[in-house]
């Protein structure tokens, strides 16, 4: 692996590492502009939510329940709850990037989106040694790739405005985004343990409304990593004296 | 129809929403240290909320309204072996690969 030496290269090195995410970013916020006018929005308020909120699945649960002529309040619950993973990314990042200035963290909350935080967060526990400021300038460079796509799908999706054939099975793109990300985060034992109890809590908590069952699951998993690595560190010392 | 009026509400708020959301622990921790038992939790957040976000979507895709589709169960699997050995990007593709393949192969499943 060639070593970073400037922050302008962890910049790119970000911006490389996300490029694969296109992929997936495309189709999904092309989906977003084509089914937000179906919706009957217009092209300024399909890209104002997309450019204030930046967060797919939210921004599809709140067009969707409006549509249903559900009342604006449950509405945002209901997408804020979708979102509320993201509390969890900002705790995660705050070891590796906490140091920034108020204003940087403030831009880099703004951008915070499951892709970045996944490629971030696995480049930041590989390379430890990594200087704070090329930890920031990567994260942006992962971001600097994301968002302009993000942006430019979905007003392209507005603007066409035709439902992408149901043939292609695109829903299916959102989780194989998603397994693309878990994959190269199994390190370790605990790690696919927490994996495992995650999915199947998400499995049991389905049927909680507003997808709470997410939550749920998500904190499973990460009480069963955690308790999982202090199994392990004490059979280690048991083993050692 | 989507109320204009209902729309702008709720867009400007989910947008200030999200981004607390987003800001919360990064705005409020900074520099200072997270404690040992939190940072002990926070090492998993990421296998935890992707597996979370993705079992419910392949055991009941709402595509097929919501009953078990065997191709995207498979699919799925094959996205995560090529992960775990080769990277995102043939992920993505060992995933949608199967899943147009199967379908392709299998019309009546």
């Amino acid at each position: 692996m060639r070593e970073i030496t400037t922050t302008r290269a962890a910049f790119f090195k970000g911006y490389f590492d996300c490029a694969p995410f296109i992929l997936i970013v495309v189709p999904y916020s092309m989906l977003f502009g084509v089914v937000a006018r179906d919706a009957g929005l217009d092209l300024l308020q399909t890209m104002t939510m997309t450019v204030l909120v930046i967060a797919g699945a939210s921004q599809f649960t709140a067009v969707a329940l409006l549509s249903d002529q559900a009342p604006v309040f449950i509405a945002l619950l209901a997408a804020l709850v979708v979102n509320l993973r993201m509390a969890m990314y900002s705790a995660a990042l705050v070891p590796y990037v906490g140091h920034a200035r108020f204003s940087t963290r403030a831009l880099m909350a703004y951008l915070m989106v499951d892709q970045a935080f996944a490629v971030a967060v696995r480049t930041y526990e590989d390379r430890p040694d990594m200087p704070p400021a090329h930890r920031v300038a990567y994260y942006f460079g992962c971001m600097a790739l994301i968002c302009p796509f993000w942006y430019g799908c979905t007003f392209l999706g507005a603007v066409i405005g035709e439902a992408i054939p149901a043939s292609l099975s695109l829903d299916f793109a959102v989780p194989v985004c998603f397994i693309a990300l878990t994959a190269p985060l199994l390190r370790s034992a605990p790690h696919v343990f927490a994996a495992f109890v995650a999915a199947l809590m998400a499995l049991a908590f389905a049927w909680l409304p507003w997808s709470l069952g997410l939550i749920v699951a998500a904190l499973s998993g990460l009480i069963a990593g955690a308790q999982a690595e202090l199994f392990l560190r004490r059979r280690k010392a048991k083993g050692a004296a | 129809m989507i109320d204009t009026g209902d729309f702008w509400l709720l867009t400007l708020l989910l947008g200030i929403g999200t981004f607390l959301i987003r800001f919360s622990f990064l705005g409020i921790f900074g520099s200072r240290s997270l404690p040992d038992w939190a940072q002990l939790h926070l090492k998993y957040v990421g296998v935890s909320v992707f597996p979370a976000l993705v079992a419910p979507l392949v055991m009941w895709p709402e595509a097929t309204g919501g009953h078990i589709d065997p191709i995207r169960i498979v699919a799925a699997l094959a996205a995560f072996l090529i992960g775990l050995r080769f990277g995102v990007i043939w992920s993505i593709c060992a995933g949608m690969g199967t899943l147009y393949a199967l379908q392709f192969l299998l019309p009546n499943l």
